[in-house]
């Protein structure tokens, strides 16, 4: 187990590498000056563009401002500060990253929640009504652009029946200024059309996968082997059919879940949710490279640690799998 | 009373191409303590005989007809309850390959636990203590140790003893043993059917031995029923069946049988493939690859008929007795020659 984590932490070492290297190459290949959107105006004086160069370190060759970002990050454990308003990017990330997490994790509880048991169904009953009901949904999920189910969600149940609110954010702990919404409960009623967006994405996918992994498990040789002993019909299920076709479930949601991500950025800009990916389209438009390389570190880290999650859970799943050979 | 007594068992898959009759009308009995071999090819029909016996073709797909009784009860048409009880409990089944018939991601005690309590009203712990008595049993080193091991930590030979001992452990009256042997080494075989015999004669069970191997069949077996397109072709008591097989089918099988006292120039094999249970050939289902069938063989399908010498004896062959008799003569004294010593 330790050896797996070590190797695990060598492998995010180096891909942080590549991620922040990456990312300031295409910053310096795309056109654009970032001190004359910084000054706010393109007929900004030529002694306060070189003022506001020197000052973001813009004057310097890029990997000597890589290596300056760099010895910021471990020395002082610094992301650096936003071009635009000189605001700390940890503490941007710190105030967004709550936001796309819980519209992702919750999105992804969700269409779990809906994805097994419709799954299980299907696959009890399999060529049932629900079973080809649900084939039209996965195509909806598959072929729909998030922002369009994103739209036709708020437009319905938000402007026409009034059901849900059509934008913004609650916070899910009590906050401590008066006027802002806060507590689980508006939490999750604010975030309940987001997170429907998700769940009409990926939980049909979901359903069919399931559907295939327990119809699949369902011939294997040790279930015939538990119904010779003479097993009911649910304990067959439970114990013998559903962890063994959910390892393969595993190993998609933890891809989906990064994949997520990037369409958490047009679900938060149909829902007003000033989260990561709101953030990162500002900053990459107002060539705000502070911001920018932060939020591809947090995002990169995430990932990174949900793939690390899902090896642990599948080795838990499947005692074939040793984490440390 | 016989123990399992089955009766123009039929079972039909309906599948896309068509209704596929894998088993046409097998009758047979088999009483307690007694040993059946069913030999047959991949296909003959053998396997899904059992199957359907123990009720594990899936409705959605099969129909069965005819009688399945065993200790009296009919089992064909019985409530899922009454089959649930049955199996793991009355009736023990064991397949073919060990490598894929135990779940790979719960601990072999836990298995063999799990056959204990879906039928008895124990503790857990009583479980456990029966599990490692009947692993014991079936011969496993250090079983207290080796318990909370994985399927996948075992040899192949192992894991059929953990099935052998999962199918053994609520001593039944009955074993059904489909091919135990054919996925394993032979020094295993060897071990595992020493193993089964010792079993039966310490617990008295019937074992219906499921095979391709007519060795496994004299090794163990009291009587013997030859299979071959879903149908009983020859049955007897299994030193009748080797002294004098009476049909083509199974003096083909007895000339590919490799003997140790025997030196035979080169093994025989039946040419041509079994057959197509989709479209089976018209008469006899061996007729096709039959090197004395004649025109009654691919018009007229051969009822079962008691052999000259015993009534007990029954095979299905339009040949004559005479003609019979003096084609296995020849064949017994080519099957023995000494002549023509393989290099």
């Amino acid at each position: 187990m330790s050896r797996f984590v070590f190797r695990r932490f060598l492998w995010a070492i180096w891909l942080f590498f590549a991620a922040t290297v990456l990312t300031y190459v295409i910053f310096f290949v795309v056109p654009g000056d970032p001190a004359v959107i910084a000054a706010g105006s393109a007929s900004a004086s030529p002694q306060l563009l070189a003022h506001i160069r020197q000052e973001l370190h813009l004057d310097i060759p890029v990997y000597q401002q890589y290596w300056l970002f760099m010895w910021n990050l471990i020395r002082h454990g610094s992301l650096g500060y936003s071009f635009v308003n000189g605001a700390s990017v940890r503490w941007i990330i710190a105030k967004d990253a709550p936001v796309t997490g819980s519209l992702v994790i919750g999105g992804a509880v969700l269409w779990l929640l809906v994805a097994i048991p419709l799954g299980i169904i299907s696959a009890l009953r399999p060529r049932s009504l629900l079973d080809r009901f649900g084939m039209i949904f996965v195509l909806v999920g598959v072929s729909a652009p998030a922002v369009w189910i994103g739209l036709i969600l708020a437009y319905t149940f938000g402007f026409r029946l009034h059901w849900t609110p059509i934008a913004d954010y609650c916070y899910f702990f009590p906050h401590p200024q008066i006027g802002v919404c806060s507590g689980a409960a508006r939490w999750a009623y604010h975030l309940l059309l987001p997170w429907t967006t998700f769940m009409l994405i990926y939980a049909a996918l979901y359903t069919r996968m399931i559907r295939a992994g327990i119809l699949e498990t369902s011939r294997e040789d040790y279930v015939r082997t538990a119904r010779a002993k003479g097993a009911s019909t649910g304990r067959i299920l439970v114990h013998h059919i559903l962890r063994n076709s959910m390892l393969p479930i595993v190993t998609i949601l933890g891809m989906d879940l990064g994949h997520a991500f990037g369409i958490a950025l047009f679900v938060e800009s149909v829902f007003d949710l000033n989260g990561l990916g709101g953030e990162l389209v500002t900053a990459s438009l107002g060539r705000n490279l502070p911001v920018v390389v932060g939020i591809v570190i947090a995002v990169t880290v995430t990932v990174i640690v949900l793939n690390f999650i899902v090896d642990v859970v599948y080795a838990f799943l499947d005692p074939r799998i040793r984490l440390n050979a | 009373m016989a123990l399992l007594e089955v009766t123009d068992l039929v079972t039909r898959f309906r599948t896309d191409d068509g209704i596929v009759q894998a088993v046409s009308g097998v009758s047979f009995s088999l009483d307690r303590g007694q040993t059946l071999g069913v030999v047959g090819e991949s296909g003959s029909g053998k396997s899904v005989t059992f199957l359907t016996v123990m009720g594990l073709v899936d409705p959605r797909h099969a129909d069965v007809t005819g009688s399945v009784r065993f200790d009296g009860n009919e089992l064909l048409g019985a409530s899922f309850s009454t089959l649930r009880k049955i199996r793991g409990q009355r009736i023990g089944m064991i397949f073919q390959d060990p490598m894929t018939s135990l779940n790979p991601v719960k601990r072999i005690g836990w298995q063999l636990e799990e056959a204990v309590l879906i039928h008895n009203d124990v503790s857990r712990s009583e479980a456990r203590r029966r599990s490692l008595e009947v692993l014991d049993e079936v011969e496993i080193p250090r079983a207290d140790a080796r318990i909370d091991d994985y399927p996948h930590q075992f040899s192949g030979g192992m894991r059929q003893r953990v099935m052998i001992a999962m199918a053994l452990i609520n001593q039944p009256d009955l074993l059904i043993a489909d091919e135990p042997t054919t996925a394993l080494d032979v020094t295993t075989q060897a071990q595992i059917l020493r193993l089964m015999k010792k079993l039966q004669d310490e617990h008295g069970t019937a074992i219906v031995m499921i095979t391709h191997d007519l060795g496994v069949v004299a090794e163990l077996a009291d009587d013997a029923a030859v299979m071959y397109g879903g149908r009983i072709v020859e049955e007897a008591k299994v030193q009748d069946l080797f002294a004098q097989p009476e049909m083509p089918y199974t003096w083909g099988l007895l000339g590919s049988l490799p003997r140790a006292d025997i030196t035979a120039a080169r093994l025989e094999q039946i040419p041509g493939q079994p057959p197509s249970l989709l479209r089976p050939p018209n008469g006899c289902a061996f007729n096709p690859r039959c090197a004395y069938a004649f025109d009654r063989c691919r018009a007229e399908l051969p009822e079962l008929r008691p052999s000259p010498t015993s009534g007990e004896h029954r095979f299905r062959c339009h040949l004559d007795d005479a003609d019979r008799l003096r084609i296995w003569t020849a064949k017994k004294a080519e099957l023995t020659s000494t002549e023509g010593t393989a290099a």
